[in-house]
């Protein structure tokens, strides 16, 4: 057997199998400097889901590459922090080694799975391809256990369709696939980056479904980024709201949706179309997020939040503090903002 | 379906009722619809298809056909919206190409005040055109990245050069940046300068540089971010207001079509399955389909959580080239009886408990949890 058959022996210490620390990301280009993480903090135990909430170009893709170690160098950077896994930094280990982590004890979901497999390739192949790499098993060994696991996601006809290479599956296939190959070696923590953005509402709920129950049966942690409030709040058990590369708030998904503590937070929530609402004006945040090349002064929200004072435009963000019991939010005006008067 | 059936005017909602079928809508309570007897309609579609042919082999003959809208019938009157809604490859976006006439039609007519415009060529079309306009999906491929944002919103005005005169082009182009609230001023900026909302405007503003009288909107914010999409919706209920416009409002997103629709359809492979007014779809739909889709969408309300019901469809939708037989929706429904593979079911006003409203389905009825139906396997929530 190969070296690499075997597991890295990582084990998590204190309940915690992940905890990152003050990461910070930036992209060098032709144009500046684009800081697209600064500073983001949050530890992730065994079957606890965490959701990433953010627009586009918050971060949230980004703080994932970090993790896994798959960011494009150049022109990404990783300037500070610590990933720790249990108990050891991602970020200080050797590529030969960051290799056993990927797939083994982290794996991760793309949102295009179609692009994410290779279309030369059966499927099975592909998906046994896990278990030849890591594990050195032998070809019908590997075959047989890619046949396992696709039934272990419901994938109908396994055996016959493995097979098929992936353009013969649909769309919702194609993401049962991909989370197949990510749970092959069942990692302790899986990385979900927009799953289900690409997927109509029926199959969206069929895939959240399915995710639910590997991570009751496995017990894996599980991160899931996404823009979608209605997605987050069937599944996670925290939230973090990013903003700019910045968590602007991190609670428990019950306190976010009952009574957001940050003026960002507020603005997304507000702008979901209600029932009671109908033919009103939607609230809107207004103006468009900054370009990450030149954030504004102080706190980023700043030009956009109804809140702003001029303390919000001093320098430095306003940092991440514990509002509530086990509620972070990063706001100068925290209570101002909870006791708001609704809409 | 002969044309004087269709102008007759005063029960628009008959002429989509095969005479004799089923109960009749005055046997029903109101409807929102009702409000609009007496009013023609301004758009109309009557059994509409599209099918696109397959070929196989050197010589490419054809073998077979997608069909994409098969048979659909509706009316839009002025001023309201009509939502769209249903999942990819159910031929939402079609039908929406089929009336602006970018495609053309396989059979069935669109009737625009009066007039099937299907027949029309030439001037006669391009004088139709003025009034039927369509804003797309994706604002980054709809928007020529050579083009300045003046010449862009100035270019229905070379095609239809009697809206404005020459001289006050530049001047309105400056009036419609104002309405859909973009700085006048940036009328020589590219495309590239804007942000994904902001390009959305521009292609709004195209849309209604002829002042047209129906907005075709295909997906208009399904590409943008939750906070930039509440500013686009706004803008499009503003501008129904002020210009009076109807809309044609095409999305996978139910939350938002809720939100800007008056009516919805539900389409599923080519046909509506379902067809009313915001509540009537959205609280007591009949038709199973409706109600899956319905129950598929997260609610951002994590305390709604386990009380929620989840009817998780099985597989996928079946190819458009090779449907169901009889009820598309046979083969994933989970009421279906042995006659659904076998009768036809026609969109027809059926009891919803509140009046009724039109739903293909034989077994229609409003979805209840203690339906004996549904199985328990078929259940999570």
């Amino acid at each position: 057997m190969s070296r690499k058959s075997t597991r890295l022996d990582l084990r998590p210490t204190d309940g915690k199998v992940l905890d990152v620390n003050d990461l910070h990301v930036e992209f060098r280009t032709r144009d500046g400097v684009a800081k697209a993480i600064n500073g983001v903090t949050f530890s992730l135990s065994h079957s606890e889901t965490l959701a990433i909430l953010g627009e586009s170009g918050s971060g949230k893709s980004v703080t994932a590459q970090a993790i896994m170690g798959i960011l494009d160098t150049p022109p990404a950077y990783v300037t500070g922090g610590q990933v720790n896994y249990c108990g050891t930094d991602l970020l200080k280990m050797e590529e030969k080694d960051m290799r056993r982590v990927r797939g083994d004890h982290i794996a991760m979901i793309f949102q295009d799975a179609l692009s994410s497999l290779n279309p030369v390739f059966p499927v099975g192949w592909q998906i046994a391809e896990m278990f030849r790499v890591h594990r050195g098993m032998n070809r019908s060994d590997a075959q047989a256990e890619a046949v396992k696991l696709m039934e272990r996601v419901r994938i109908p006809a396994a055996k016959e369709r493995a097979g098929n290479y992936p353009h013969q599956f649909s769309g919702g296939m194609r993401q049962r696939i991909m989370i197949a190959m990510a749970i092959a070696l069942n990692p302790r923590v899986l990385i979900a980056d927009e799953p289900t953005t690409a997927l109509d509402v029926t199959v969206q709920a069929q895939i959240m479904t399915l995710l639910k129950e590997l991570q009751e049966e496995s017990g894996m942690g599980l991160i899931l980024i996404t823009h979608d409030l209605g997605v987050v709040a069937d599944v996670a058990d925290d939230i973090a709201v990013m903003y700019c590369g910045r968590f602007v708030e991190h609670c428990d998904v019950h306190r976010l949706y009952a009574n957001p503590a940050h003026p960002y937070t507020v603005g997304l929530i507000d702008s979901i179309p209600r029932l009671d609402q109908k033919g009103e004006q939607l609230y809107a945040i207004g103006g468009l997020p900054p370009s990450l090349t030149n954030l504004p002064t102080g706190c980023s929200f700043n030009p956009r939040c109804r809140f702003a004072t001029d303390k919000c435009r001093t320098p430095g963000a306003p940092p991440l503090i514990e509002v509530e019991d086990g509620r972070f939010a990063a706001c100068y005006h925290t209570e101002e903002v909870l006791n708001r008067e609704r809409v | 379906m002969s044309e004087s059936e269709l102008s007759s005017g005063s029960e628009p909602r008959r002429a989509l009722t095969p005479s004799g079928v089923g109960p009749t809508t005055e046997d029903l309570g109101p409807t929102r619809a009702s409000r609009h007897v007496g009013v023609e309609p301004i758009l109309s579609a009557r059994n509409l298809t599209k099918y696109y042919p397959l070929s196989s082999g050197v010589i490419r003959h054809t073998v077979g056909h997608v069909k994409a809208v098969d048979g659909v019938s509706f009316d839009l009157f002025p001023g309201e919206t009509l939502g769209i809604v249903g999942e990819s490859g159910c031929g939402k976006s079609t039908l929406g190409r089929l009336l602006v006439s970018l495609e053309k039609p396989t059979s069935g007519s669109i009737i625009f005040q009066g007039q099937d415009i299907t027949t029309l060529r030439g001037s006669q079309m391009r004088r139709l055109r003025r009034d039927i306009q369509i804003v797309f999906q994706d604002p980054y491929t709809s928007l020529d990245p050579r083009k300045t944002v003046g010449d862009i919103i100035a270019e229905p005005f070379k095609i239809h050069p009697e809206v404005v005169p020459a001289g006050r082009r530049q001047a309105r182009v400056k009036e419609l940046l104002e309405l859909v609230g973009l700085n006048p001023e940036h009328i020589n900026r590219y495309p590239h300068e804007f942000s994904g909302g902001q390009r959305q405007r521009i292609g709004i503003a195209r849309g209604i540089a002829l002042n047209p009288k129906v907005l075709v909107c295909d997906e208009p914010v399904s590409a943008l971010d939750v906070s930039v999409q509440a500013q686009v919706v706004n803008l499009l209920v503003r501008l129904q207001k002020d210009l009076n416009l109807a809309y044609i409002f095409v999305a996978h997103d139910l939350s938002v079509v809720r939100h800007i629709s008056d009516r919805v359809g539900v389409m599923y492979l080519g046909r509506f399955m379902e067809m009313g007014d915001e509540d009537q779809i959205y609280d007591r739909s009949t038709h199973p389909y409706t109600q899956a889709l319905m129950s598929a969408v997260p609610v951002p309300d994590p305390e709604a959580r386990d009380k929620r019901e989840l009817i998780v469809l099985h597989g996928d939708v079946p190819s458009p080239a090779n449907p169901p037989s009889a009820c598309r929706f046979h083969t994933r429904c989970w009421r279906a009886h042995e006659d659904c593979s076998v009768k036809v079911p026609e969109l027809l006003p059926r009891d919803d408990g509140a009046g009724g409203h039109d739903s293909a389905c034989l077994y229609a009825e409003v979805f209840s949890k203690a339906s004996e139906d549904i199985t328990a396997a078929d259940q999570v929530g």
